[in-house]
């Protein structure tokens, strides 16, 4: 259960490598100053290749993500094949801004389909959506926007861009106190998702 | 509320029946009238600064730069804040881009009504123009307005060249220069000393005005970006280019003496 103030507590980031996406998050969920969870999992699934990244409410994110999650199963069954990327942040989209005045969710929604492989789409708070190829999100991402800006190169390999994400995470973990615990990642590539968790020495710890 | 929706919807019942490409119409969101009593409107949150139009001899020009800005975070800075409705008209856009993405969506859709009804009448500026301020007014009027002002350009049916704002009230006019946002008290000094009272400018003379324009404003407004769009439109034309970049001339930072 999140009780927010104006900040949203979290630190969410993706980015693009030929192949596919990394997305990473933190662990720390707070209620006002306590932790409330200092392990969980931002990183839900939508559809088997198409993940999302939740800040915010996360009573709000959580609703939204099962929502998405329904449809987007039923779309895939009348299609018989799996669901856009695109699909999937637009229907986040129409309902973020549906309910733009009741809802405090901010989520980026990143995945691999054949046809535009990995995308990333941001979808900020008031009903926005966005592709871009490195995206960040939450109250950490603040402090990492330098690092993002300056480390990114469009043709990591997959482990270089877990590296990246493993960094930005930890760096903003190390400054954001509402950001806290693991780094959780999921690679997404036309294989399938690979999930990975960096817990306390694997974090990237600045001296 | 409607939450689930399926394209079960769309199939006929009975394979006879015929297509109907009215239940393919994209109806946007349902965004539902704001319940009263209620006295907020709501806020903007990913916003667009300044849009810059004018009209030269034969068309108009109007140019936007490519920010989303999230508060004084310069979050999104690769949108186009610029849009093409159909060949005759483009329109720009200030203010919140969710709201300006929800009407793009709604206006794309408008046009391809219009192609489908294929009845030779074709949506102008001036039309354009009338039917968002009827817009915007009536959200104005439900206190719900959508947080934008739009530049809409094109030709009139007369062939003469039509610039038009509308903001969030529904405030709308007609100019031969227009600018919203905070570029409204940069640029529109620079543009009337430059038009007022002047025959018509050719359209490279009005490409080096607009891109004057842009570098005040990047300048002087601290929401503002260095890489802005430029739309183009005569008859029978539309170009956008995308990637024109504000390099600015800042050789005054070196005549300053020690402090301010």
């Amino acid at each position: 259960m999140e009780f927010f103030f104006h900040c949203l507590q979290t630190t969410l980031v993706a980015a693009e490598f030929p192949g596919g996406v990394v997305i990473g998050a933190d662990s720390r969920t707070s209620t006002g100053t306590y932790v409330a969870n200092r392990v969980s999992n931002k990183i839900t699934r939508i559809t088997d290749s198409v993940y999302c990244c939740r800040s915010g409410s996360a009573a709000d994110t959580q609703a939204l993500a099962d929502i998405v999650s329904y449809r987007m199963a039923m779309h895939e069954i009348e299609m018989g094949r799996p669901a856009a990327v695109r699909t999937v942040a637009n229907t986040f989209r129409e309902m973020c801004y549906q309910y733009r005045d009741d809802l405090m969710a901010g989520i980026l929604c990143a995945g691999y389909d054949r046809t535009h492989g990995g995308q990333i789409y941001s979808l900020p708070i008031g009903g926005m959506m966005v592709r871009q190829k490195v995206a960040s999100g939450g109250s950490g991402s603040t402090y990492i926007y330098g690092y993002l800006d300056s480390n990114y190169k469009p043709d990591f390999t997959a482990e270089q861009c877990v590296d990246f994400i493993r960094k930005g995470v930890s760096l903003a973990i190390h400054r954001d106190g509402s950001s806290g615990g693991v780094c959780r990642v999921a690679i997404i590539t036309a294989n399938g998702v690979e999930r990975r968790t960096f817990t306390g020495d694997q974090l990237f710890v600045p001296q | 509320m409607r939450f689930t929706t399926s394209t079960m919807d769309l199939m006929p019942l009975q394979a006879s029946q015929p297509f109907d490409p009215s239940k393919y119409r994209y109806t946007g969101p349902n965004v539902q009238p704001r319940q009263l009593p209620n006295t907020r409107s709501q806020a903007p949150i990913t916003t667009g600064t300044s849009v810059i139009g004018l009209q030269f001899d034969g068309g108009v020009m109007i140019a936007a730069d490519k920010l989303g800005s999230y508060g004084s975070l310069a979050r999104y800075q690769n949108i186009g804040r610029l849009m093409r409705v159909n060949d005759h008209v483009i329109l720009g856009c200030t203010g919140d881009y969710a709201d300006f993405q929800f009407l793009r969506d709604i206006i794309d859709q408008k046009m391809i009504d219009e192609e489908c009804l294929d009845d030779g009448i074709v949506t102008r500026a001036p039309a354009l123009h009338c039917w968002l301020t009827r817009v915007l007014y009536n959200r104005r009027s439900r206190f719900d307005p959508l947080w934008t002002t739009f530049v809409v350009g094109g030709l009139d049916d007369d062939g003469k060249p039509f610039l038009g704002f509308v903001d969030k009230l529904g405030t709308a006019y007609t100019a031969p220069q227009i600018v919203s946002g905070m570029g409204g008290h940069l640029a529109t000094p620079l543009l009337r000393e430059k038009m007022d009272g002047q025959p018509p400018l050719s359209e490279a003379a009005a490409r080096e005005l607009l891109i004057r324009c842009m570098t005040v404003c990047y300048y002087r407004d601290c929401r503002a970006f260095s890489k802005f769009q430029i739309a183009t439109l005569k008859a029978g034309s539309i170009k956008i280019e995308d990637d024109l970049e504000v390099k600015g001339d800042w050789e005054v930072a070196h005549f300053s003496k020690e402090h301010a």
